[in-house]
């Protein structure tokens, strides 16, 4: 009999999960129905945001959180995959607890922390020193010069996509490190009893064994870079355009609905607009930690 | 010790028995590695005492004893892998080429060109086999194109697997059954064209008809290269090596031809070893 009502129990705990999930999504949906109904699938592409005359559309904030998200993969992959290789093959044993750990921690710190980090020490260093830097060398060439344009006002993409990359940092080289460590020894040792470097045996052996993987650890960090708000409402700057410059502001769709939920009327056009963005949110992060997820499966069984 | 001096008098010619070591081949003057005086250490772990021992250049040396002899700890010593882990140091001169491979300053990379190694499991790399060739061998050499389809070819001849996979260059190695995927490892040692292989119990993971084709694989592979094989197996030891070394709890007990040491050997605890009182 205990073992029945146990076993209820858990399966109930399971399905409720489930169904939550399951919940959320549909409720999202059913609540943002009334902006795909006013303004069909150019809710979107539409890149107004106009409360005045009730026209909404996500083009901007959806503009903004790719961008400011895969810039910050950009930013934290090669200085994981650092701090991972350094924590594998290169640290002497005895830092390698201590600087694990500290990489961990960097995940423990509530993105508030980050926010106020970013507002009042990062934002101002990058309009004072990096920015002007990086607009009178990068900025001056052709092409990719227009991305490093305008003035420096230290808030912008570009730096809400630099506190994301320390954000996700940690899990990405947690990942990393975590795998980098399941490569059978004897492997590297092949590879090392052939005369290759420690650096060619990563570049040979240990990344094409565990490729898989590492990508997966890159979209877990993908999709926390996705949903991240509060940070991110700090430093980006809150303006509705989109700008050709990466210093210029924007916003993302998780900061969007931070500052405008609570200016919404309830039943009102603008709040089912938001309801929708926090739709296409979801099924944007659903997707990539999903798609994160079955990359790893392999070393989530192991 | 006197060992050193046994490397140089031909083979006995007495009966074998049942083990049937090989006979006739007279062992080689030259010796390509010079071991004098070797220490190893895990830590404070004294793990080889003293070690005197000269491998004969491209002549099979067979290491034997029970496990936790410091066999394949000899094995590391020569290619150095013990450098790879803190803690673990080696003493002693270890002579090849005219150099001390122990030495700190010696190249690594270049020493392992030098002395290939074969593991006990087959480890091809998760790519192609062509590419698990190339790999080792774009470590020290830039050859066109061709040249490198043709030293890939060639490497992959001698190590006697290139009918089986000669219409498959391009497909995974994983996809190669274990006896054929330790035939491609030996390809790729052999393909960097080392002096020295190394063989660390390298049929032990492997099925009888495998371990018959590494077996001789060994016996041919031994014209071009110095080798040194590590087996649980006598029977092993008798069939491929020229010479035997027999190691106990860390010290080289006897080293002597492969059929005297199986037939006559002058040590009591190897004599104890060999007719299966223990190990």
């Amino acid at each position: 009999m205990g073992d029945v009502i146990f076993e209820w129990a858990c399966k109930g705990a399971g399905l409720f999960v489930l169904v939550l999930l399951g919940a959320i999504i549909v409720e999202l949906f059913i609540a943002g129905l009334p902006a795909f109904r006013a303004f069909g699938l150019a809710f979107i592409t539409s890149a107004d945001w106009d409360p005045v005359q009730e026209v909404f559309g996500a083009g901007v904030s959806i503009y903004g959180t790719l961008v400011t998200s895969i810039l910050a993969i950009l930013l934290a992959v090669p200085l994981a995959f650092g701090v991972a290789f350094f924590l594998t093959e290169l640290a002497p044993p005895w830092m390698r607890r201590p600087v694990g750990t500290a990489v961990e921690l960097l995940a423990a710190v509530p993105s508030i922390i980050y926010g106020m980090w970013g507002f009042f020490i990062i934002a101002p260093a990058f309009g004072t020193y990096i920015q002007p830097t990086i607009i009178d060398t990068v900025g001056e060439l052709p092409v990719i010069g227009a991305l490093f344009q305008g003035p420096p006002f230290g808030t912008g993409l570009f730096t809400a996509a630099f506190i994301l990359a320390i954000m996700i940092l940690p899990f990405i080289a947690a990942t990393m490190r975590d795998v980098f460590e399941q490569v059978p020894p004897v492997y590297k040792e092949s590879a090392y009893g052939l005369g290759a470097t420690t650096w060619e045996v990563m570049k040979g052996v240990v990344l094409p064994y565990t490729r898989i993987s590492v990508v997966g650890g890159v979209m877990l960090g993908l999709g926390r870079a996705l949903g991240e708000t509060m940070a991110v409402t700090f430093v980006i700057g809150n303006a509705n355009r989109i700008s050709s410059s990466l210093f210029g502001p924007g916003n993302t769709i998780a900061s969007l609905v931070a500052l405008e939920f609570g200016e919404s009327e309830i039943g009102s056009l603008k709040l089912a607009s938001l309801l929708a963005l926090g739709f296409i949110l979801f099924v944007l992060s659903f997707i990539v930690l999903a798609i994160s997820r079955w990359l790893l499966r392999s070393r989530l069984k192991a | 010790m006197s060992q050193t001096s046994e490397v140089t008098k031909p083979a006995g010619t007495t009966g074998f028995g049942g083990l049937q070591a090989r006979s006739g081949a007279a062992l080689n003057t030259v010796v390509r590695v010079a071991i004098r005086n070797l220490d190893f250490f895990y830590g404070d772990n004294r793990a080889l005492k003293a070690i005197n021992l000269d491998l004969p250049d491209r002549q099979v040396t067979g290491m034997i004893g029970p496990s936790g002899c410091g066999k394949s700890t000899l094995l590391r010593v020569l290619n150095r892998m013990y450098s790879l882990y803190p803690g673990q140091r080696a003493e002693g001169e270890v002579m090849m080429d005219g150099r001390n491979v122990i030495a700190p300053d010696m190249d690594l990379n270049e020493l392992r060109a030098k002395v290939g190694m074969v593991f006990q499991k087959p480890t091809p790399f998760p790519m192609t086999i062509r590419e698990n060739i190339a790999f080792g061998v774009r470590l020290h050499e830039r050859l066109p194109k061709n040249r490198m389809d043709e030293r890939i070819e060639w490497a992959l001849t001698r190590a006697a697997i290139w009918g089986e996979v000669k219409d498959r260059l391009d497909t995974s190695a994983m996809g190669l059954s274990g006896g054929q995927q330790q035939r491609l490892c030996i390809a790729r040692t052999i393909a960097v064209r080392p002096e020295v292989i190394l063989f660390d119990e390298p049929t032990s993971a492997l099925d009888p008809i495998s371990t018959l084709k590494i077996e001789e694989l060994i016996d041919e592979l031994k014209r071009d290269f110095t080798i040194a094989i590590v087996t649980h197996n006598m029977q092993q030891a008798a069939r491929c090596a020229d010479q035997v070394a027999f190691f106990y709890l860390g010290e080289l007990v006897e080293v002597a031809p492969a059929a005297q040491l199986f037939t006559a050997p002058r040590e009591k605890r190897t004599q104890e070893y060999i007719t299966g009182r223990f190990g």
